[in-house]
């Protein structure tokens, strides 16, 4: 029993580490359920049992953690980090941004500077926080609009 | 006054794989091996640097059952620490652990003020990465 627990987190991380490592790139649940040879039901389900979370929150708040970090660390436009995180369009990642964050990118470019410690302490610590309960009942990689409170 | 940092510790699952990993793959040499009744102090370390990896298996004698399941459960799930090295050829080493095998890479090598650094999980879910401090030089592709 035990062995099996062990072996599917495993596949869970091996699933939740391409999404820290592809955050740029246009993943989709399918994709990412495939590499812990899931379907993408029982990836989102139990990756929420696992991690607290769902898949798709868990990305969101990958990418907008890397453009806290591009926000904070270059002078590049808002529209081109946003691209650069793998958000499809402007308004879902102002949108998410400022969920999760709680101020506009541009609000929170304005308040922030560079800080100067290795790259994954930032990585996690500035990551932001887990997931709301609106969030949670997200279990897809698309981009429709969802309830924002319960 | 402290003088050197001796032994640092990693849970692993599994002694032989891991020493297997650590050594075949990671490039690290096997310190210690020794035996007493049942329990197996093993370590690796980086070769020519004094301080030992302890490569520690939950279970008995330091844990009981239970504890030791929930351990497991969460080097599994990449809850543990993990442990930095450096390199002083960050790609090579990148392109020598996948001729190795080597495919839970978290990070390829990316540049950053301090470095450029990668990342990969041991086979049991604990973190490892790896930096080469200053610029790198860039590799020339044809």
């Amino acid at each position: 029993m035990s062995q099996e627990v062990e072996d599917f987190n495993r596949r869970l991380l091996r699933a939740r580490d391409a999404m820290d490592r592809a955050y740029g790139e246009p993943l989709d649940v399918r994709a990412v359920a495939a590499v812990a040879h899931l379907s993408e039901a029982h990836f989102s389900r139990s990756f929420r049992a696992t991690f607290g979370e769902t898949p798709h929150r868990y990305l969101q708040r990958r990418r907008v953690e890397r453009s806290m970090f591009l926000l904070r660390e270059t002078d590049r436009s808002v529209t081109d980090i946003c691209f650069d995180v793998g958000f499809m369009s402007l308004g879902t990642f102002s949108r998410t941004f400022r969920e999760i964050v709680g101020e506009t990118p541009s609000d929170y470019r304005a308040s922030n500077g560079a800080v100067m410690a290795p790259n994954c302490i930032w990585m996690a610590a500035t990551r932001p926080r887990a997931a709301t309960r609106a969030a949670m009942r997200s279990s897809s990689f698309g981009e429709a609009d969802a309830p924002a409170a319960p | 006054m402290i003088t050197k940092l001796n032994v640092a510790s990693i849970y692993v699952l599994d002694k032989d794989e891991a020493l297997d990993f650590y050594v075949n793959k990671l490039g690290l040499e096997k310190g210690q091996d020794v035996r007493q009744g049942s329990y197996r102090w093993l370590t690796v370390r980086v070769p020519g640097n004094g301080t030992e990896i302890s490569l520690e298996q939950p279970g008995s004698p330091l844990h009981d059952d239970a504890t030791a399941a929930q351990i497991r459960e969460l080097i599994t799930k990449g809850a543990m620490s993990g442990l930095v090295f450096n390199t002083d050829d960050i790609r090579g080493l990148y392109e020598t652990l996948q001729a190795r095998g080597v495919t839970d890479f978290t990070q390829e090598p990316i540049e950053h003020f301090y470095g450029t650094d990668m990342g990969l999980r041991d086979p049991f879910g604990n973190a490892i990465r790896i930096l080469q401090q200053g610029k790198v030089a860039q590799k020339v592709t044809a």
